[in-house]
């Protein structure tokens, strides 16, 4: 079978990130086919036929999503539309939106401009994350370049729709990519979560119908206009169809993106990064970034999609594969990301406000070879008291290196206490409790 | 820096970005406008917002206050953020940051004040560039595939007023001029946006299509 990348196609062109390469590979085509031959309904239908599930890390459908928009001249329908676009990529480990619309940030355009047309907005707003002005400048760029080519503005391409889009850098807050306590952000406030139902789709931004959808997710858009729903579908598992680009980062020989199809496994995935780094073995993974359970050498062949990752007990996540191997102490990096999440908390909610606080002191306790026999349970006892009760999902993730580590290896929690520090990175400075 | 005449000006114009009556949308570019022109949001800055947007100070500062990139204290010229998420962190970060705390004489948001030009440091989480482990950010600007020698490297080279060119995104400037550009103004140097951006772990997957025949099976859209 021949090879054929949809997201990553053309990365690797000169000038990959101009209009004049976009056009001439077909760009924009998806957009002009909707405009002309499709109604907005029509448009939301294929998209619902090709089984498309949101790239953010829920994998919510997308074309269902997008149905959920109340449309008509009464009540939320008649108020204006918005299309916000979750740019905010910070889940560890996640680093594929940032080279994505570095490399082709027309392709997340196009994908706007046919989801605006689908849900009948008049208004885009990309939340960007602010630490990656590179990405701003394109996507300056970019945006500029549409509006001239009449992609964007008034009368997109003489169809009589209106499309405007924002570029709108956040500040540095992990929670911004909520969904919720993004449309707080972009209000203007502090990010923090909303409680729903209401959701954005009815009650968004400004109380109005929006739709939030990932970079990958709008990316994904054009090929499924223009090659139709029926071949997307035919990608990859029947139920999370397409590809995914996946993430590999760490201990392995060479760390990158890798698009493959939907349901690939991490073996098939370390054949292509040529494995993992010369003279050691795999020893723990995330297959979606840092609030997914993490994984071990047990599950090389769990196809990564939405829902065999979750039948083994983890999530797909954003496809966000951190490797690590056996120099590398799980009890060290469990740590590091309870003080992310620690420090990320919006402190909204007491469980994860409280319970982050008091989960690094005792991690740090463990790591440093100083924990008692109870800690290991008060540690699990902590994360029963968030998982599930604290008001958003950065709570639920945080428990996820926890609980998982002490599953696979309560060992090397116990050798930390027995040997009286850590076994394996003694030498090496942890930077705890800085944040 | 005082704000002038004109900071209002800009500011008004990043409202004028929003729907009608939705000002306050403007709020974060506008933060980051006044970190441009102060280099931190400074108590002048907060009133400005206020007064542009027609709310309290207190909410200002209470927005200000929540985010990492808003600075309290005066940022020096340029911003150095290490990565010590748990990825870049276990493959060398955590050194990295050591070292560089160490050899800068500074902690988390200090600002070096000896010999040179000023330099503040932070330790960062996860920057979206795991791929390019450990990485290492001036003004944001990734310097990617670190060392503990070629980040001594690279803050020494600043702090002789040179300008290390990153490994992806544009030459630097400084910290105000970024700030500048994540309030929403185009960055104006012609060529800025052009800068090369997809390095070897970027194109990993494409040098690993091009090689074999067993990735991705044909779409009729990557057919056209
Ligand atoms: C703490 C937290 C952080 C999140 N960060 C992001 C993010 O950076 N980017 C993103 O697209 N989704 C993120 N999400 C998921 C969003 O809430 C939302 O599900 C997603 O943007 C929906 O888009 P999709 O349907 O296209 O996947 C995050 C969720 C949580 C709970
Ligand atoms: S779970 Fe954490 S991040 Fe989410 S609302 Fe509660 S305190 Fe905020
Ligand atoms: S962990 Fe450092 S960039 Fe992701």
């Amino acid at each position: 079978m021949p090879t054929t990348p949809m997201l990553t196609a053309r990365w690797a062109e000169k000038d990959s990130w101009l209009l004049s390469t976009y056009e001439r590979l077909g760009g924009y085509d998806g957009l002009r086919k909707a405009l002309t031959e499709m109604t907005p309904d029509e448009v939301i239908a294929e998209v619902k036929a090709s089984s498309l599930r949101g790239r953010g890390g829920a994998g919510f459908p997308t074309g269902m999503k997008w149905s959920f928009i109340p449309q008509g001249t009464e009540g939320q329908g008649a108020k204006p539309h918005y299309l916000v676009v979750n740019a905010d990529e910070s889940e560890p480990g996640t680093c594929r939106d940032v080279p994505l619309m570095l490399a082709d940030p027309h392709a997340l355009l196009e994908g706007i401009a046919i989801a605006c047309y689908a849900v009948r907005a008049k208004e885009a707003f990309i939340y960007v994350r602010g630490e990656v002005p590179h990405v701003v400048r394109r996507l300056h760029a970019a945006v500029a370049e549409a509006y001239a080519a009449g992609y964007f503005g008034t009368d997109v391409l003489g169809s009589g729709v209106d499309i405007n889009v924002v570029v709108h850098a956040g500040a540095g807050a992990y929670i911004c990519g909520e969904e919720t306590a993004l449309l707080d952000s972009l209000e203007g406030y502090r990010g923090q979560p909303r409680l729903k139902p209401p959701f954005p789709a009815t009650h968004g931004l400004y109380g109005c119908p929006t739709v939030v959808n990932n970079v990958g997710t709008l990316a994904s858009v054009p090929p499924i206009i223009t090659g139709g729903a029926a071949a997307f579908a035919g990608i990859g598992p029947e139920k999370s169809p397409g590809t995914s680009i996946y993430s590999l980062s760490g201990r392995v020989t060479r760390p990158g993106q890798y698009e493959a199809p939907m349901g690939t496994t991490l073996r098939e995935l370390l054949e292509m990064a040529g494995g993992i780094r010369e003279g050691h073995e795999l020893k723990f993974w995330t297959p979606g970034g840092s609030s997914t359970p993490m994984f071990t050498q047990e599950h090389l062949d769990v196809p990564l999609d939405f829902d065999s990752v979750a039948a083994a007990g983890s999530l797909n996540g954003t496809s966000a594969l951190m490797v690590f191997d056996d120099s590398d102490c799980v009890v060290r990096a469990t740590l590091k990301w309870t003080e992310f999440y620690a420090h990320e908390s919006c402190g909204k909610c007491t469980p994860c406000r409280e319970g982050t606080y008091w989960m690094v002191q005792i991690l740090e306790r463990l790591e440093h070879g100083t924990g008692t026999d109870e800690d290991l349970d008060t540690l699990l006892d902590t994360c029963d008291n968030i998982n599930g009760r604290s008001f958003c999902a950065l709570g639920d993730g945080a428990t996820s290196p926890i609980v998982s580590s002490i599953q696979y290896f309560r060992d090397e929690y116990v050798a930390h206490r027995t040997h009286g520090g850590c076994p394996l990175a003694a030498d090496q400075p942890v930077l705890a409790g800085a944040h | 820096m005082p704000l002038t005449d004109q900071t209002r000006v800009d500011a008004e114009s990043i409202v004028a970005r929003y729907p009608a009556g939705h000002g306050r949308s403007a709020l974060l570019p506008m933060l980051h406008l006044v970190q441009a022109e102060e280099g931190y949001v400074s108590p002048a800055g907060v009133a400005l917002c206020a007064d542009v947007l027609g709310i309290t100070k207190a909410e200002v500062a209470g927005v200000a206050t929540f985010y990492t990139m808003y600075k309290r204290r005066p940022v020096g010229q340029h911003i150095v953020s290490v990565c010590t998420n748990t990825l870049c962190g276990l493959v060398g970060g955590d050194e990295i940051y050591a070292r560089v705390s160490e050899q800068l004489g500074v902690g988390h948001n200090e600002t070096t004040d000896g010999e040179g030009t000023p330099l503040t440091l932070e330790h960062a989480e996860c920057l979206a560039a795991c791929d390019y482990a450990p990485v290492v950010t001036v003004d944001y600007e990734f310097f990617d595939n670190q060392t503990v020698d070629g980040a001594l490297q690279i803050v020494e080279s600043l702090q002789r007023g040179e300008k290390p060119t990153p490994t992806r995104g544009a030459p630097l400037t400084d910290f105000r001029a970024t700030e500048r550009l994540l309030a929403g103004f185009p960055d104006p140097r012609p060529d800025a946006s052009t800068a090369p951006t997809a390095g070897t772990p970027t194109l990993a997957g494409l040098a690993h299509a091009g090689t074999s025949a067993t990735t991705v099976p044909a779409t009729p859209a990557a057919e056209d």
